[in-house]
């Protein structure tokens, strides 16, 4: 039944999204794209660190490395499929090779957080002193901490540049088909071993799974994701900078996380939105700084409310009927 | 011959500036197990307390830097760790990310109270002249005040009943319990003290790179890679990564930008990492705190 109301759902949303853009204004279409995009981005860190329990904190470096790929490649090849391949194959191979260090040097859980986290921060100011002529890779300039402008729209095979409305719709099938295939793959073996790998590691290993090699592979898989989430950034607004490796935006990532609740794909998805609109309306007006009042978000969260919002209500809408089937909650720490 | 012994300060240096942006942090996590994200931010205050109190409450730069920053951001690290950290001991996962919003927010409230532009302070002492070169000799101070942190907090540890306390609940907190100690104490204590070892080292640092409130970000990848690169042992894991990571960087510093020093810096760490998963303090100098 829920399953059925959960596809019944997805396929309202997917119909919502085709024909949304002919109703609105187009500023309003701009706006809900960019909430749309850090939605893939929100589930990419969902699937890896909710699902595949790998504490990444620093989800930003492969959505920032995806979207310097798409415009890079963008702009030496063409707006084509290729550079959208490129834009998830590079963050999907850095996440291969950081994982493999990270994974079988059996690194806990925290130092992955950390490490990766260091990470983001030197691609930052790595990305950040490329400002100069010298720094191009083809015929694309860094641009240091300008960031690189004009970066060409996916195109048509035809060559036709795709339209504001139509990077929206492109947007809510990458999202959907992004759920879709992440549920779809936790129902195959690898998938059931990250589950199992997440609940108890230990478990996992002596039962003869391959601890070390489910966890690089959920984790270049949300690599794979975040760059494809990058590259949707970077088409949205044909401009990427360095700020998206940033302390704040890989912050948010986990805020968006913990809100809406680790361990579900959707609560990300809808914490996502929900404070982006937030932050969008919070940074209209001077008195109150946005950061401050993430970071209470944030400390407020772990404090009182640490399974996230969605699994509260569910369990809120759950509780009538919790005589008949004992819910079997898998209360999961990272 | 000059110019190696120039070189070599500059090495010193930079390794003195690892141990003191990482020192309180290492002291955090070596004895309570708790990443503390905020530390960026502890610096960063503790920049801002050696700018308003050298500009504009009239103390004197070592005053401001050496006892009025370390006691105020102490201060506000005792005030935090009761309002959130107390009630995640044990939770490593949630502490850090309460720590992470802590830190947001006093990025944010910093903004707010002074705004989003760089502050300065002038170097206090002079540059020393070797033959032909000279070096600065504010990094002579700071190497010299790296080596006395050191032994301070050596001295604190191996000799004072809080540093017994201290190294006992690191062990086993329900022992100390047991025998009469108090382990809450001892960790908001601990906690305190990581604070404000974080506001000298943002002290002294603030003549070098000025004070900003988003500061902090720039130094907290540098300070997580020494203390995690460390072990767990505080001050020989503390010293014995700052020594190679400060060399390490320094030299590719100088050979071709900070930037790529930055980058081989992160690189050695992961190499490290993936060779010796616990620190170098897991397999080397274990038996030193």
């Amino acid at each position: 039944m829920a399953r059925f109301l959960q596809s019944a759902g997805l396929l309202g949303i997917l119909a919502l999204g085709m024909v949304l853009p002919g109703w609105l204004e187009l500023f309003t279409v701009y706006e809900i794209t960019i909430y749309l995009i850090m939605a893939v981005l929100a589930l990419s860190l969902a699937f890896v660190w909710g699902k595949g329990g790998i504490m990444c904190l620093g989800q930003a470096a492969f959505f920032g490395l995806g979207a310097y790929a798409w415009a890079v490649a963008a702009i030496n090849f063409g707006p084509g499929l290729p550079a959208v391949a490129i834009a998830i194959a590079v963050p999907a191979l850095f996440a291969a090779v950081l994982g493999y260090f990270m994974f079988y040097g059996r690194i806990n859980d925290i130092y992955i957080g950390v490490i990766t986290l260091a990470v983001t921060l030197i691609l930052f100011n790595l990305i950040n002193s490329t400002s100069g002529p010298q720094y191009r890779i083809g015929a694309a300039l860094l641009g240091g901490f300008n960031g690189m402008t004009g970066v060409p729209t996916v195109a048509w095979p035809g060559g036709m540049p795709l339209d504001p409305g139509e990077i929206f719709r492109l947007t809510v099938i990458v999202l959907v088909a992004s759920v879709v295939a992440i549920w779809a793959y936790l129902r195959t073996t690898p998938g059931k071993v990250a589950i199992a790998v997440r609940e108890n590691e230990y478990r996992a290993e002596l039962l003869g799974y391959n601890v070390a090699q489910s966890k690089l592979i959920t984790f270049t898989l949300g690599g794979a994701l975040a760059g494809l989430g990058g590259c949707l950034f970077a088409n949205w607004g044909a401009f990427v900078s360095p700020t998206i490796f940033s302390l704040v935006q890989s912050a948010q990532i986990i805020i968006w996380v913990i809100v809406g609740g680790r361990g579900t794909l959707l609560g990300p998805i809808l914490g996502c939105i929900a404070l982006q609109w937030a932050t969008t309306k919070l940074g209209t007006q001077q008195v109150v700084q946005v950061n401050l009042v993430l970071g209470v978000v944030l400390a407020f969260f772990v404090l009182v409310v640490p399974q996230g919002i969605l699994p509260m209500i569910t369990k809120a809408l759950a509780a009538p009927f919790a005589r008949k089937t004992k819910p079997a909650t898998t209360e999961s720490q990272a | 011959m000059d110019f190696a012994s120039v070189l070599m300060i500059e090495i010193l240096g930079s390794i003195a500036i690892l141990v003191l942006i990482s020192i309180g942090l290492a002291v955090v996590f070596g004895m309570m197990k708790v990443i503390n994200m905020a530390h960026g931010e502890f610096l960063m205050l503790g920049g801002y307390v050696t700018i308003y109190g050298t500009n504009h409450a009239g103390f004197s730069f070592w005053v401001s830097a050496l006892i009025l920053a370390p006691i105020v951001v102490g201060l506000i690290g005792l005030l935090l760790e009761w309002l959130v950290i107390r009630h995640l001991y044990g939770r490593m996962i949630d502490t850090m990310l309460a720590t992470w919003g802590i830190s947001l927010a006093l990025v944010g409230g910093m903004t707010m109270l002074v705004g989003n532009t760089t502050t300065g302070i002038s170097t206090p002492l002079p540059s020393v002249s070797i033959g032909d070169f000279s070096v600065s000799g504010y990094v002579i101070f700071l190497i010299g005040l790296a080596v006395a942190v050191c032994a301070l907090l050596y001295a604190l540890f191996k000799l004072t009943t809080f540093g017994l306390l201290a190294r006992a609940t690191t062990q086993n907190a329900d022992m100390v319990a047991a025998l009469g100690g108090n382990p809450r104490r001892i960790y908001a204590l601990t906690f305190g003290l990581g604070a404000a070892l974080g506001g000298l080292g943002g002290a002294a640092l603030a003549p070098l790179t000025g004070v900003i409130p988003t500061i902090g970000a720039s130094y907290i990848a540098k300070a997580f890679i020494t203390v995690i690169s460390g072990g767990s042992a505080v001050i020989a894991g503390n010293l014995s990564a700052s020594a190679l990571f400060g060399t390490v960087g320094q030299v590719f510093t100088y050979i071709y930008t900070p930037v790529i020093g930055e980058v081989a810096l992160l690189l050695t760490a992961i190499v490290l990492i993936r060779v010796l998963p616990k620190g170098i303090t897991g397999r080397f100098f274990r038996r030193s705190i």
